[in-house]
């Protein structure tokens, strides 16, 4: 980079739209309204593009042949660690680890940095927000070898009681397991301050990013946090890819999760030896092609003002709120200062199934159901609510479409 | 507005999930068992009295779910009343065909009119287990009191 200044565009949502083939698209007749990005967001072209040309020109097996292309397969997989490192602003790309997702990524520490470590009667901290891919981890531990699960509310806008959380922290916490946004409610948590809490006690903070990655600019190191859960898919990337951030210490610390080919250094009929992290936590081969795309998605997320991006989608929420305010039968569950783009809701009389086969019919995709978060469906007394969630594409038209589609529902089952 | 949405939720199906027929817990009940659709979260239990005969004597259901699933199991308390086991079970098949939007050669024109308000499920094929989950849990109850949630029934 040169003296002159980076010049950053300003973000144009309507353009970004264009990017995504699969918005133009129709259902039952009707334009596609895609508001479950909160699921899983849709790729824009230049990602698909990058996987489709890395196929077709430098594909093959990585860190393993000595061929030409086997070298450029494993460079382009390499630059792929080093975007997720800058993305996150770790401090060395071997604190990165690819997985096949949050889910798998999560399950590596739960495996290969906490079960060594837990007696039973040690505890994990959690919120009440989590999704099961941060709850389920933890209750293997509990199941297999005694570990006591410490739940902290969250309060009833939804956002985190973090004086809660700092008194949960108690000597036997082995681990404050905490999700950056919450997937159902869109609270984003103070990630800081709970790190800053957990570790006056000496106890490590893992994040599980999938919902906040998006939506929020991280620096890992910034935050002193410890582990830090991605997805691609989430980030306008593929499936079958994600990244674990570990700080560097701690993957040294780690024993292996999957076994095979990549993650040794010596095997012989009577011992194993392991590489270095994060090959180490790389058995097999890996999703390559995934890896390229989850590095594209992150390169065009990363091309726009993430602050500009933000305030869009920020505008989409203050204004979704606004127009859902004229419907009185209607309940948003979730209202934490600062939350991200997600807006779930309760509709009285009508079950969250039958209002999201409705909205579908009006080509209005959301999610229905518990959204793998049912602790925090008991907290809200809910069986289930209807998820809009809001990515960079997305336009006031969709809330609009919401309204209408909300008010036939209404209509229909009402 | 869509047609195929009028037909699914129709006055018949709404009236039934507003104030369903049968709902409560039966004392007395012979054979009882619960069903489970991890997709949305709903339940529902059913509770059968079957008489000396293996005639269901009486049939109740308790459980909170969508307007489909409840509507399902108000009409199948309504229709199951008084059949025989092996009637229950050919009026099950019958209507698993009809939600699958298949022929139903094995239902009686009786049955099979009033049982046609269901049918439009069969456009809907990802609720198709919210309208099956009442009967499927009949089913588990009346043999041997299985329960549902243990046969992965969905």
């Amino acid at each position: 980079m040169t003296a002159a200044a980076k010049i950053v565009p300003a973000f144009d949502a309507q353009k970004a739209r264009g990017d995504f083939p699969i918005l133009s698209r129709q259902v039952y007749g009707k334009p596609l309204v895609y508001l479950d990005s909160g699921a899983s967001a849709q790729k824009p072209h230049k990602v698909l593009q990058a996987m489709t040309q890395f196929a077709e020109t430098d594909y093959a097996n990585v860190h393993r042949g000595v061929h030409y292309l086997s070298a450029a397969a494993t460079d382009a997989y390499e630059a792929a660690r080093r975007t997720v490192q800058k993305f996150l602003g770790a401090a060395r790309e071997d604190e990165i680890v690819f997985t096949k997702g949050g889910t798998e990524a999560i399950n590596l520490v739960s495996y290969g940095f906490l079960a060594p470590r837990i007696q039973p009667g040690d505890e994990i901290v959690l919120s009440v927000m989590e999704h099961h891919s941060n709850i389920v981890p933890w209750h293997f531990l509990r199941e297999r070898q005694g570990a006591v699960l410490k739940w902290v509310d969250v309060r009833d806008d939804g956002s985190l009681d973090i004086e809660a959380l700092g008194a949960a922290i108690g000597p036997r916490t082995k681990l404050v397991a905490i999700t950056h946004m919450s997937n159902v409610l869109g609270t984003v948590t103070p990630l800081k301050d709970i790190v800053a809490r957990a570790h006056a006690k000496a106890v490590p903070v893992l994040a599980d990013g999938c919902q906040g990655a998006v939506h929020e600019i991280i620096d890992v190191q910034a935050l002193d946090i410890d582990f830090y859960a991605l997805t691609g898919h989430k980030i306008y990337g593929p499936t079958g890819i994600g990244a674990l951030y570990a700080k560097r210490a701690h993957l040294k610390t780690m024993r292996p999760f999957n076994g095979g080919g990549e993650m040794i250094r010596e095997v012989t009929q009577d011992i194993v030896t392991y590489a270095d992290p994060p090959s180490r936590f790389e058995a097999g081969t890996p999703p390559i092609i995934e890896a390229v795309g989850m590095a594209a998605a992150i390169d065009y997320l990363m091309a726009f003002d993430r602050a500009a991006v933000k305030a869009h989608e920020h505008d989409l929420l203050t204004y979704a709120r606004e127009r859902l305010r004229d419907f009185n039968w209607l309940r948003v569950i979730g209202d934490a200062p600062g939350k991200g783009a997600i807006i779930s809701f309760e509709a009285e009389g009508m079950h969250a199934h039958d209002l999201a086969t409705i909205l579908d019919r009006e080509g209005v995709a959301v999610r229905a159901g518990h959204h793998c978060a049912q602790p925090l469906m008991e907290r809200f007394g809910v069986a289930s609510t209807s998820r809009a969630s809001f990515a960079l594409y997305n336009n006031r038209a969709d809330v609009d479409a919401l309204v209408a589609a909300l008010a036939k529902a209404r209509e229909i089952l009402g | 507005m869509d047609q195929s949405l009028r037909e699914l939720y129709q006055e018949v199906i709404l009236d039934h999930s507003r104030h369903p027929r049968h709902f409560g817990a039966l004392e007395n009940a012979t054979h009882k068992a619960e069903g489970y659709n991890p997709l949305c979260g709903d339940r529902v239990t059913v509770m059968v009295m079957l008489d000396g005969e293996g005639r269901v004597a009486d049939i109740k259901f308790q459980g909170k779910g969508c307007a489909i699933s409840q509507a399902s199991a108000s009409l199948m308390t309504e229709m199951l009343a008084g059949r025989t086991r092996a009637e229950a079970e050919k009026l099950m098949e019958g209507f698993l065909h009809l939600a699958k939007g298949e022929e139903a050669p094995g239902l009686s024109p009786d049955d099979r009119e009033y049982l046609d308000v269901m049918s439009g499920i069969s456009e809907f094929p990802m609720r198709v287990k919210c309208a099956t989950l009442a009967w499927h849990t009949f089913k588990n109850a009346v043999e041997e009191g299985k329960n549902a949630m243990d046969e992965g029934v969905t």
